[in-house]
């Protein structure tokens, strides 16, 4: 875990910024082409979730590089209003978009590791993790 | 890992195959390799990447566009895949449901079973099958110590497990009365007020009680809105409705109910249904109550368990074998 960088979340267009430094991020680690479009796509949604109902809040990226294995740790975190029922939002089929994106179960299965911690009234904050293979 | 390798190689002979021939076999066989793919849950944006694997390893000097290209269509499939995923966890998910709903349905079968007695001089017939797994029309039948039959036959407003859940309450508290307390409108007092109580506003129920007492041969009922069924005099060869008028159950805490009495003779039917019956419906059209008596006077010398048999088969027919409604009913006839 050597080094962490950021992106602000403020308005829509800062979800390609994150996408951006998260590509060439999962690059540099040696990712192939469908897992990069995967940590992408997950990178879309943790930032649109904080677009949408945080307000703002960054995706911060730390690369995983020891002897045993490579990989990319995505970590949204926002002073939102938090997550009320986290097993809810976690239910395939449940939506508050409308059936747009993939949400939260979308991003679990893009990734390989993902936690939530949230507190109602004070924010969210996910950190997932692709391993290279 | 080894295996999948094998498929991308698979995936490669075939693609040359079919650049090289445009052989049907060629796509034939990229049919199968679609199908076996899904079976091991390989998604859209995967199958892409092995096409663009093997398209590189077939035309090395593939130009920069279409390799550009063919990671922006990857990209694209991503979210499919995710959809695709996301609907076999529900598919499955779906199932188990079922599976568990069809164990509540046994459990309610259970619960609900009544016992079609014998009764000296009648014939009784009776069925009652659910428009979905679990049913929302219940009857039971009460013998007394005293050769009598009391008959319930309820319908609960609305369909499925909520309806299901609250015929088995119903079961269980008519269970409680004494024998001593049965007569038909102070049973269907006293359920009002276990409805009324227990179940939540909006949920209304409706219910007919009846009472055969043997010595006197006579027909006691009272009726919560439940839909009117049929007295067929054997003298005067003539079906008439089996009026009775009171409240459905749950509205009103105090309702007392009406009762009525009918001398039985030798010949003479009763036949008690639900809406589910008269509700049958073909097409856009609901059947007239009319057409449900043309129906079982066709099948109104048939032993009673046959006719209502009989009356039902018709029935699930006309509606082509799907029931709208849960369908109950009961037919009892005083042996000549």
């Amino acid at each position: 875990m050597d080094f962490q960088s950021c992106v602000n979340i403020q308005k829509e267009w800062d979800i390609v910024g994150a996408r951006q430094l998260g590509r060439d991020k999962a690059k540099e680690l040696g990712f192939g082409t469908v897992d990069q479009a995967r940590i992408a796509t997950a990178i879309s949604e943790l930032a649109r979730n904080i677009y949408l109902y945080a307000g703002t809040g960054k995706i911060c990226f730390e690369t995983i590089n020891d002897m045993n294995h490579k990989g990319l740790c995505v970590i949204a975190s926002d002073n939102g209003p938090g997550i009320q029922d986290i097993s809810l939002v976690m239910e395939d089929g449940y939506t508050t978009s409308g059936g747009l994106g993939a949400g939260l179960p979308g991003v679990k299965r893009l990734m390989d590791q993902f936690d939530i911690i949230s507190e109602p009234g004070k924010g969210t904050e996910i950190r997932t993790v692709k391993w290279v293979r | 890992m080894t295996n999948l390798k094998l498929e991308i190689d698979n995936y490669k002979e075939l693609l040359k195959q079919y650049i090289l021939s445009l052989d049907e076999k060629a796509l034939y066989q990229a049919e199968q390799f679609s199908k076996l793919s899904m079976q091991h849950n390989i998604s859209p944006e995967e199958i892409i990447n092995v096409h663009i694997q093997a398209l590189k390893d077939l035309y090395p000097n593939l130009p920069k566009e279409v390799d550009n290209s063919l990671n922006f269509l990857l990209e694209t499939m991503i979210s499919y895949g995710l959809a695709y995923q996301e609907f076999q966890s529900l598919r499955e998910k779906q199932l188990e449901l079922k599976s568990e709903i069809s164990v509540a349905a046994k459990m309610q079968q259970n619960l609900l079973l009544t016992e079609k007695p014998t009764i000296k001089g009648l014939d009784i017939g009776a069925i009652s099958v659910p428009a979905h797994q679990m049913n929302g029309d219940y009857y039971h039948f009460v013998s007394g110590s005293d050769g009598g039959l009391g008959i319930a036959i309820a319908d609960v407003i609305g369909k499925g497990i909520p309806a299901a859940l609250a015929m088995s309450m119903i079961k269980y508290s008519m269970d409680s009365f004494p024998e001593s307390q049965r007569s038909p409108s102070v049973i269907l007092e006293n359920l009002n007020r276990v409805v009324e109580r227990n179940v939540e506003p909006g949920m209304f129920m409706t219910m007919f009680f009846g009472l055969y007492n043997q010595a006197k041969q006579t027909f006691a009922y009272s009726s919560a809105g439940h839909e009117p069924g049929f007295y067929f005099d054997a003298k005067k060869n003539e079906y008439s409705e089996i009026a009775a008028k009171g409240l459905v159950l749950g509205v009103a805490k105090d309702t007392t109910y009406q009762e009525y009495e009918q001398n039985v003779k030798p010949g003479d039917m009763i036949v008690l249904l639900t809406d589910g019956v008269t509700e049958c419906r073909i097409g856009d059209r609901f059947i007239e109550r009319d057409e449900v008596l043309q129906v079982i006077k066709r099948y109104e010398n048939y032993p009673a368990q046959e006719a209502v048999e009989q009356v039902f088969k018709y029935f699930e027919r006309l509606q082509g074998f799907q029931l709208r409604d849960d369908f109950t009913l009961i037919l009892i006839r005083k042996e000549v």
